[in-house]
């Protein structure tokens, strides 16, 4: 029970989170807290209850927009914002099914992109994450929109030393 | 003045419109921008939710080869530049974090130049004055809210942007321009961010609000310093609740009379130009 708890206060590095009393002021700010399963006071009290298995399987961690309204907020300086990074990245490393998929497919085609071209590349972001999401129709006509407007295109600008952005991703892939 | 510029991805793409005018007005406030050479992407939510190293690698990547020209780094867009603050917040503070991204990286970090959002240089360095002096057209009918959202702000001890809570510099800047800035509670409410395309309706909800919160406060437009805060409220605002959005460099550009404001206004998706031009000012 204690690992996990460890676990996740060694990775955040700062505060440990049993400093949270549970006054329940992040969750109160969150704008996100009426779409999630567990309010983030709550995960708090999973982690230090060792509940990792709900916690890294629960849709909460994904569904965090990092507006960093609860850090911002808490009396005891605990970093939610931070934890739910740290406890997103357990669960990729974990190789978990994660219940939100197209956000996480998201992520991915957004990495991806970054990872071929130095930068964003709208038009084959999208289509990644379509692919990626199985989402092949949402927002099509807004995406013709924008093509249109020349707001996205395939040819925009690139990062010339791709080998130091192709360095930094190996790197700091997870073991 | 001279700064460097740190477009990143959405200046280059979907808000092309801040980019041109962040440039415009740089120019006619006597900023000079000299583009980060050969700048890679900062991140954004999708590094730092699935890999702190590589959320901390890429935008110091891009610091340390500001570092080389000793110039602070102007980022208009708040995502990124929350990105970078983060950075160097986690660098300063991480003495093995640090050796160890400098040597991802293959060059040494310093920390020797500031990261600094446009709303910053132009109230604090220009001077909201001088901006005051400058105009040739108040925007006199304009009652904006300004929306700052999540990322110029917090965390706090990371931005050291304004006041956290209730933040006042892009008020008073409208008002410097002529504008009569709208008093709102949600200055700091997030938009949804990235949840916009892969949770789309939690975002029609979260933008809605917004909306209808500026209207209740009589606005008749919301003035944004963040492509992501503008795509979510132009984009997914549902279609009862609109009002125009602008980004601030827009108003700023159209106040002090430079050329291309109706072009940038044409490339967003609600139509902002009716309310601008029935007020006489494009």
């Amino acid at each position: 029970m204690t690992q996990f708890l460890q676990e996740v206060n060694d990775r955040i590095n700062g505060v440990p989170i049993q400093r949270c009393f549970h006054c329940r002021k992040c969750t109160a700010g969150c704008p996100l807290a009426t779409e999630m399963e567990f309010n983030p006071n709550k995960v708090i009290r999973m982690v230090q209850m060792g509940m990792k298995d709900e916690v890294l399987n629960s849709s909460t961690i994904w569904l965090c927009a990092s507006c960093e309204t609860c850090v911002t907020r808490c009396p005891n300086d605990v970093d939610i914002a931070r934890m739910m990074d740290t406890l997103r990245q357990m669960s990729i490393e974990k190789g978990l099914s994660v219940p939100q998929k197209k956000i996480l497919a998201l992520h991915n085609a957004f990495l991806t992109s970054i990872k071929m071209f130095g930068r964003i590349n709208e038009p084959i972001m999208l289509a990644h994450y379509k692919l990626l999401s199985k989402d092949y129709f949402s927002d099509l006509a807004m995406g013709l929109g924008m093509f249109l407007k020349g707001k996205i295109t395939p040819f925009g600008p690139r990062t010339r030393n791709m080998a130091a952005v192709r360095k930094i991703f190996k790197e700091t892939k997870h073991s | 003045m001279k700064v460097a510029y740190y477009p990143g991805c959405s200046l280059h793409a979907t808000a092309k419109e801040y980019d041109q005018s962040v440039k415009a007005v740089s120019a006619a406030l006597g900023i000079e921008l000299k583009e980060l050479d050969d700048w890679a992407c900062c991140g954004a939510t999708a590094a730092h939710s699935t890999n702190f190293k590589l959320s901390v690698a890429l935008p110091a990547r891009d610091l340390i080869s500001a570092e080389k020209d000793a110039l602070d780094v102007m980022v208009p867009c708040a995502a990124c530049f929350n990105r970078f603050k983060s950075t160097q917040h986690h660098l300063d503070h991480d003495d093995e974090l640090k050796k160890e991204v400098e040597k991802i990286v293959g060059k040494p970090y310093t920390g020797s130049v500031a990261i600094r959002n446009p709303i910053d240089i132009i109230a604090n360095d220009i001077g909201l004055d001088t901006l005051k002096s400058r105009v040739k057209k108040p925007l006199k009918g304009l009652k904006p809210v300004a929306y700052y959202g999540c990322l110029l702000l917090r965390p706090p001890e990371v931005c050291n942007f304004d006041d956290y809570e209730n933040p006042v510099l892009l008020d008073k800047m409208m008002a410097a321009l002529g504008a009569e800035p709208k008093q709102w509670s949600y200055k700091t409410d997030c938009c949804g961010g990235s949840l916009s395309i892969s949770r789309a309706e939690i975002v029609i909800k979260m933008v809605d609000k917004l909306m209808t919160m500026a209207r209740e406060a009589d606005a008749n437009c919301i003035a944004v310093a963040c492509p992501l805060c503008m795509a979510n409220l132009d984009f997914r605002a549902s279609a009862g609740v609109r009002l125009p959005v602008y980004y601030f460099t827009e108003l700023v550009g159209i106040a002090l009379g430079l050329q291309g404001g109706r072009d940038w206004l044409k490339l967003h998706n609600i139509d902002s130009v009716s309310l601008v031009s029935g007020l006489g000012l494009v």
